[in-house]
């Protein structure tokens, strides 16, 4: 057998062998594995892209929520400013009116007062004018008993003379 | 205790690699005794009727395959190789059949038509390559089919690596991704039966399978009838009405064109058998200057030249599978082309 010339029984083994193992692992092997390869090179891709679907997702979730905290910052702040403006104006109302009720109270015990200053003084004038009336009275009285004065001065510096 | 763990751990690599040495000396050794000036190289190259291991003394230790023969007018035969030995092993006539020193069996009468169909040695390493590579292939096939979600890991990761280098980097370039389908299965054998054969072919005692002609020529000729079964309009419009090429210079032209229609698998063939042939002789070559000189001290730049060598075939080996994919794929490219 020489180097280079064709030998028919090798020919004819490795075509028969060829054609043989061509098929088997075409369609036992290749077939199968490379559909395999091709199938996990899909859903690898698949996965990555849901991955970053989701990462979009996520992040556009985010961004609602920012966007809703910002909203809610934002009303609990106007809430809280009308709330205090509220309570200030309740808090003024309430102290104006209680000013009102207790001037109007001083303004009636005032009144009261003079009314019964009033009443007292008319009481006590009354009572002068009773005093003065029986003053006079028994001044007219002594007056008219005149003749007894002297008797009266006598017994006074006796009275002192004892003394 | 640093000493001996060193000693451990060196000593299993320093015997493999002598181990290696010397079954790759062993071989010529026993040859370059046996006959001074007999070229073992060419024995070790090319094939033979039985499986010639080495030569112990004057015992060689061989392997006898099946012969088997057709002729028109005694049908099959078939009988062991060992037949045309005598116990001295020397060439013994049978059945009307002979050996000749270069491995051929001829007809005593010579007016015989016979044809030889025998198992040689290369068709018994092909074989057994192509059991390996079925077990390979089907075993990774059954690991894919069971969990295909899941990437294998070590041997199968390797074997899933080139299956898509061959479909990413050989078959989609050339043929498209939805064209590339229908030849990957192709492609992918043609490139694992040469890798395989290539690396088996360096094993000490090993047949030299992807460096003979025969099989390079089958493997071409596969290359070239599937390229022209699915040759189409545009590509033999390209061969039999070059486009841009005035009509008067067709005459000259078409033959060009059809020439090179069989240029392409001649130099598949011519390629890969060259190049696993002559890596196998120079390696041989070197390895067998120690016992052409007659000097030990032809080893000291022997063995690490042929180290060398050996480790470039590796490379080889893998580079070839890859060319003849390679091409292939380019030529069924072609084939398939479709322009507007």
């Amino acid at each position: 057998m020489d180097l280079i010339t064709p030998s028919f029984g090798l020919i004819f083994w490795q075509t028969v062998t060829l054609l043989a193992v061509l098929f088997i692992l075409a369609k036992f092997a290749w077939r199968p594995i490379l559909a395999a390869i091709h199938e996990r090179e899909e859903s690898i891709a698949a996965a990555l892209q849901a991955a970053e679907k989701a990462r979009e997702e996520v992040m556009r979730v985010e961004e609602d929520k920012q966007a809703l905290m910002k909203t809610a910052h934002k009303e609990r702040e106007q809430i809280i400013t009308e709330a205090i403006a509220t309570k200030n104006a309740i808090v003024a109302e309430a102290t104006s009116e209680a000013e009102r009720a207790s001037e109007k109270v001083i303004e009636h015990t005032c009144a009261l007062l003079e009314r019964e200053k009033e009443t007292a003084r008319g009481l006590l004038r009354n009572e002068v004018a009773v005093l003065s009336i029986q003053i006079a009275e028994k001044l007219l009285q002594n007056e008219l008993q005149h003749n007894t004065q002297e008797e009266l001065v006598q017994k006074l510096i006796k009275k002192a003379h004892w003394a | 205790m640093a000493l001996s763990t060193h000693v451990s751990t060196a000593r299993p690599r320093f015997i493999f690699v002598l181990s290696l040495l010397l079954t790759l000396l062993a071989g010529p050794h026993a040859l370059a005794e046996k006959a001074a000036g007999d070229d073992f190289i060419m024995h070790h190259v090319k094939d033979a009727h039985a499986w010639h291991f080495a030569t112990i003394g004057h015992t060689p230790i061989t392997l006898p395959l099946p012969i088997i023969l057709y002729s028109p007018d005694r049908g099959l035969e078939l009988f062991s190789s060992s037949r045309f030995v005598d116990a001295h092993h020397h060439p013994l006539p049978y059945k009307g059949y002979t050996l000749t020193h270069h491995e051929k069996i001829v007809a005593l009468d010579a007016g015989r038509v016979f044809y030889d169909l025998s198992i040689t040695k290369n068709v018994a390493a092909m074989l057994m390559s192509v059991l390996l590579l079925l077990a390979i292939a089907l075993a990774a096939a059954r690991r894919y089919q069971r969990n295909p979600q899941v990437a294998p890991r070590g041997f199968w990761a390797l074997l899933e690596l080139l299956i898509c280098y061959v479909r990413d980097e050989i078959a989609i370039p050339n043929l498209g991704p939805t064209k590339q389908k229908r030849f990957m299965p192709y492609l992918l054998s043609m490139f694992f039966f040469i890798w395989l054969n290539n690396l088996l072919g360096l094993l000490p005692g090993a047949a030299n399978v992807t460096g003979n002609i025969s099989i390079t020529l089958v493997l071409a000729l596969f290359t070239f009838v599937l390229t022209n079964l699915n040759g189409s309009r545009h590509y033999w419009g390209h061969i039999f009405n070059t486009p841009g090429v005035p009509r008067w210079l067709s005459p000259i032209m078409v033959p060009v064109e059809l020439l090179g229609l069989f240029t392409k698998p001649f130099s598949l063939m011519i390629r890969l058998f060259a190049n696993i042939t002559a890596g196998h002789i120079i390696l041989l070559s070197i390895i067998g200057l120690i016992f052409i000189l007659q000097s030990t001290w032809a080893a000291v730049i022997s063995v690490p030249f042929g180290a060398f060598m050996f480790l470039l075939k590796l490379l080889v080996a893998f580079l070839q599978a890859y060319i003849f994919t390679l091409l292939s794929a380019i030529y069924l490219g072609a084939a398939v082309e479709e322009h507007a």
